[in-house]
């Protein structure tokens, strides 16, 4: 790692999901990288908020690039997540069709799927759907069956992602929002908000919704990307309504439509919506999105209550047209342009780490194994996964495994302190590190604890403890 | 892994936990009350105003004064108190239950007792709970939170408030957020009528000249990083007139939108829920459908009066001893919520006992009538001046008032107000 310069080989601008697998990608040659993120913590945009999907690449027609990188991503799951322990299961997704007409287009999506090469792809009678879901509506006619789709937890795929990266050398920088570039030589100078620079000589723009704004800044293409909202419900891990597989509808033009989703954490997901917006700021629910899921929802799963429902949240799309815009710049040398990320773009991006790693070589940039490249980060031990005996056994060595912090999702303070010490440092990146404050009691009962511990820990005052970065302070005053 | 067993554990050191450990102790029986805080006494501690004891000290005390009462009554007794211990497990189905409790101090203990007492209390609902759709900033916290944020920790979460709902966290703390300098701006209530108790609504509203707007709908929090404003708007005749809707400008929104029992462990040892109260089915004795498993308190049913909680978790704990004892009601009667009933707990009473019952209305009404009707005979009627949802009524039957259910198939004894 390099210390006191402000030069790289290469800067990522945007650590989301597809930023962070393009610089943990690039960790493994002998490069300086540097990871630059405008918000307070990395996975806070697009990442942070989404279906948590891994897709099983029947949706697309493999023409498109999103298609082929969907079908390549979706197969590196399973060893990035030996590599990087996070939460991700193989659970089967179902696409359920409830109408006679509905069956001609679960019929195109299996023709599809088996075209694109998908193991195992399945047409289902009413009877096998039921049996592969019983949570489903008993009026299902039939559908489709693709065991190898999956769920994962999306802003800890990014945590593990970006913690890999920094082990192997990467510097993160948060907070570092892209005002201006310029090109002197063979080197960009990228400058923040806040006066603070780095010079790389191949930039790769993986700023999702701010993408077009980031092109801008280094007089690259102009385009325009278009916000797309998602409304979601999250429902309490004790509900009936909790199906075993990921439940698709019938998808429609626009998007894939509203799902049921197991999350790999055992609360359940109903949504999203698909609502363009002008405000890429706009992660407001409304009332009338927020009915349209329940009744979607119930569609497929008539257990879905609102009694279990614990919060709702939004997530935006950066939508730019049909297809994944990934090339490099026609007009700005050295930048690598990564723009209109949507859907499948989570489980398309551990590829989309491998083909951006590709570009820059076809773009001059050298690229030599590290000889200490070390893929693995540490496993670190959950509570909630835990037996009694193996948190008594963690508790002999440090004590703060059996001080319970959040007893909704069952975290102990050892795991908070670990969060706090691998960079999360507001309420919401603890929250999506260890799960404190997502359960059902949303933060009620742990907030003032998780407060104590972050200031015990950072050494931060009241009045830097935030929610999510700079304007969202927690604390207006000390008695 | 520290092994310990007693006859009795009592999980959860509020009023209730500890009322019910000092009769299992009184009777003979060791107990353990297993606390997460790291003080007992339970929401208490943050509950600053007077109000609480007038029934059981015949005095106003505060809420720490309170506990610190019935703390008082544990010095000299057997009982073992293990505060920062969290119950993660709790095996019911056998004649020793098993829990396993994690704690900051010991690491894992696992403790084993052959009677349980569930004194877990309740916790708040929240803004997913009701689904206020709008921004998520930073501000929106429930109206307990809060409070332990200004009365324990020393912090003030916002300047400008406004109150989401009439529960009595909610008035206390529009109260006590006027006296440390910010403004209240209004307490917002979708219901027409409050749901706090009376004097609360004189002392924490009208005193400080702080608006209550019932029958309004908050229909939009607004503020990208920290509340900016909540929108709410008027029902008329039971339409939201979105037409009528209006913004106030706050920095801050507090919940105080109603209390859920916290069964999660409940669940775990397999006890039977009452879906009206959210808390278990209990028979004569207080005990769930799990033998040897007993409840009482806001994880029964939530209470208006902690008196009230303590006065049960008495009987609990009595009862529980009693059990310990292989004491077991000879005859009991199903008890039914009749017309504008909402819930009467607990769900059986002994035929040949004196029983208290709590319950609650549905309705707000003067000069209302309680009417008790075994197997559908008028056994009791009772005149009440004004009766209201947000009230607990109490109701006594003894052997005398039941003494038409004995020998009777599926005896039912049901509750109505007219």
């Amino acid at each position: 790692m390099k210390t006191g310069s402000n030069r790289y080989d290469v800067c990522v601008i945007g650590a989301g999901v597809c930023g962070a697998n393009i610089a943990r990608r690039l960790s493994a040659y002998e490069l300086d990288v540097a990871l630059v993120d405008k918000e307070a913590d990395v996975s806070f945009g697009t990442s942070k908020a989404n279906s948590g999907i891994v897709h099983g690449g029947f949706h697309h027609n493999k023409k498109y690039l999103k298609a082929r990188l969907e079908l390549q991503g979706m197969m590196m799951f399973d060893r990035l997540q030996q590599e990087l322990d996070f939460p991700f299961k193989r659970c089967g997704i179902v696409v359920a069709a409830l109408h006679e007409d509905e069956m001609r287009a679960i019929e195109q999506l299996y023709m599809q799927g088996v075209d694109n090469g998908v193991i195992g792809i399945e047409m289902c009678s009413r009877e096998r759907m039921l049996e592969l879901e019983p949570k489903l509506n008993p009026d299902t006619l039939g559908g489709l069956w693709v065991p190898g789709g999956g769920i994962v937890e999306p802003y800890r795929f990014v945590f593990a992602l970006v913690e890999s990266a920094r082990k192997n050398g990467v510097e993160i920088m948060t907070g570092f929002k892209v005002e201006h570039a310029a090109r002197a030589g063979d080197e960009w100078t990228v400058r923040a908000a806040d006066g603070r620079v780095v010079k790389a000589r191949y930039v790769v723009n993986a700023a999702g919704l701010y993408a077009d704004e980031v092109s801008r800044a280094f007089g690259a293409e102009e385009f325009e990307i278009k916000p797309r909202k998602g409304e979601y419900y999250l429902l309490d891990r004790l509900t009936k309504a909790k199906p075993e597989r990921v439940i698709f509808p019938v998808p429609t033009s626009v998007s894939k439509g509203m799902l049921v989703i197991p999350t790999v954490e055992g609360t359940v997901l109903i949504g999203p919506t698909a609502e363009a917006v002008d405000d890429k700021a706009d992660l407001a629910t409304t009332r009338e999105q927020l009915e349209k899921i329940l009744s979607s929802a119930r569609a497929m799963v008539p257990s879905v209550s609102e009694y279990d429902v614990i919060t709702s949240f939004a997530g935006l799309r950066p939508t730019l047209e049909e297809d994944f815009y990934i090339e490099p710049s026609a007009k700005a040398p050295a930048l690598i342009q990564v723009a209109g990320i949507q859907s499948p773009g989570l489980t398309a991006s551990p590829a989309i780490g491998e083909y951006v790693k590709d570009l820059l070589k076809k773009e001059g940039l050298r690229l030599s194994e590290k000889s200490d490249y070390d893929p693995f980060v540490g496993k670190r031990p959950h509570v909630k996964d835990l037996t009694p005996y193996e948190v008594d056994k963690l508790a002999q060595a440090d004590p703060a495994y059996a001080n319970m912090i959040c007893r909704c999702e069952k975290v102990s303070e050892a795991e908070i302190v670990q969060a706090i010490r691998a960079g999360h440092t507001t309420l919401d990146g603890i929250k999506y590190f260890t799960r404190a404050q997502m359960g059902r009691c949303q933060g009620g009962f742990c907030t003032y604890k998780i407060i104590k511990i972050i200031m015990r820990e950072t050494g931060l005052s009241w009045d830097e403890i935030t929610k999510n970065g700079d304007g969202s302070r927690i604390l207006k005053d000390a008695l | 892994m520290k092994d310990l067993t007693f006859d009795s554990v009592v999980i959860g050191g509020g009023a209730a936990g500890m009322a019910a450990a000092l009769e299992l102790d009184r009777a003979g029986f060791s107990c353990a009350i297993v606390e997460r805080e790291e003080a007992l006494g339970g929401i208490l501690t943050q509950c600053i105003h007077n109000g609480f004891g007038l029934i059981e000290f015949n005095e106003e005390l505060s809420g720490p004064e309170f506990a610190e009462r019935i703390e008082e009554r544990l010095a000299g007794t057997g009982i073992t108190s293990f505060t920062g211990a969290t119950v993660m497990e709790l095996d019911a189905s056998g004649d020793i239950k098993t829990l396993y409790c994690y704690t900051g101090a010991h690491g894992v203990m696992r403790l084993s007792a052959r009677v349980v007492v569930l004194a877990m209390g309740c916790r708040e609902r929240n803004r997913g709970n009701i689904r206020i759709p709008g921004d998520r900033p930073a501000g929106v916290y429930t109206a307990g939170l809060a409070q332990r944020l200004v009365n324990i920790e020393g912090f003030v979460p916002g300047k400008d408030v406004v109150i989401i709902g009439s529960g009595d966290i909610g008035l206390i703390m529009a109260r006590r957020m006027s006296w440390i300098g910010c403004k209240v701006h209004a307490v917002v209530e979708i219901l027409p009528y409050p749901s706090g108790l009376t004097r609360n609504i004189v002392q924490c509203l009208h005193d400080f000249g702080i608006p209550l707007y019932l029958s309004h709908l908050t229909t939009n929090i607004v503020g990208r990083e920290r509340v900016e404003g909540v929108e709410i708007t008027p029902i008329e005749n039971g339409a939201t007139r979105y037409d009528k809707a209006f913004t106030i400008p706050c920095d801050t929104v507090l919940l105080s939108v109603g209390l859920v029992p916290e069964n999660e462990l409940s669940k775990m040892a397999g006890v039977e829920l009452n879906p009206m109260t959210n808390g278990p089915v209990a028979d004569s004795m207080l005990m769930t459908n799990v033998p040897g498993v007993f409840a009482c308190g806001n994880v029964l049913h939530v209470h208006d009066l902690v008196d009230y909680v303590v006065e049960e978790a008495r009987r609990a704990g009595a009862h529980a001893a009693r059990w310990l004892k292989g004491e077991r009601p000879k005859a009991e009667a199903r008890v039914k919520a009749g017309p504008n009933v909402r819930y009467c707990a607990p769900s059986r009473v002994d035929l040949h006992a004196a029983n208290k019952l709590y319950m609650r209305t549905l309705i707000v009404k003067n000069d209302a009538t309680l009417e008790v009707k075994v197997n559908n005979r008028v056994v009791k009627s009772v005149k009440k001046n004004h009766i209201q949802p947000s009230e607990m009524i109490a109701v006594e039957l003894g052997p005398k008032d039941l003494e038409f259910a004995v020998g009777a198939p599926d005896p039912v004894v049901e509750l109505s107000i007219s």
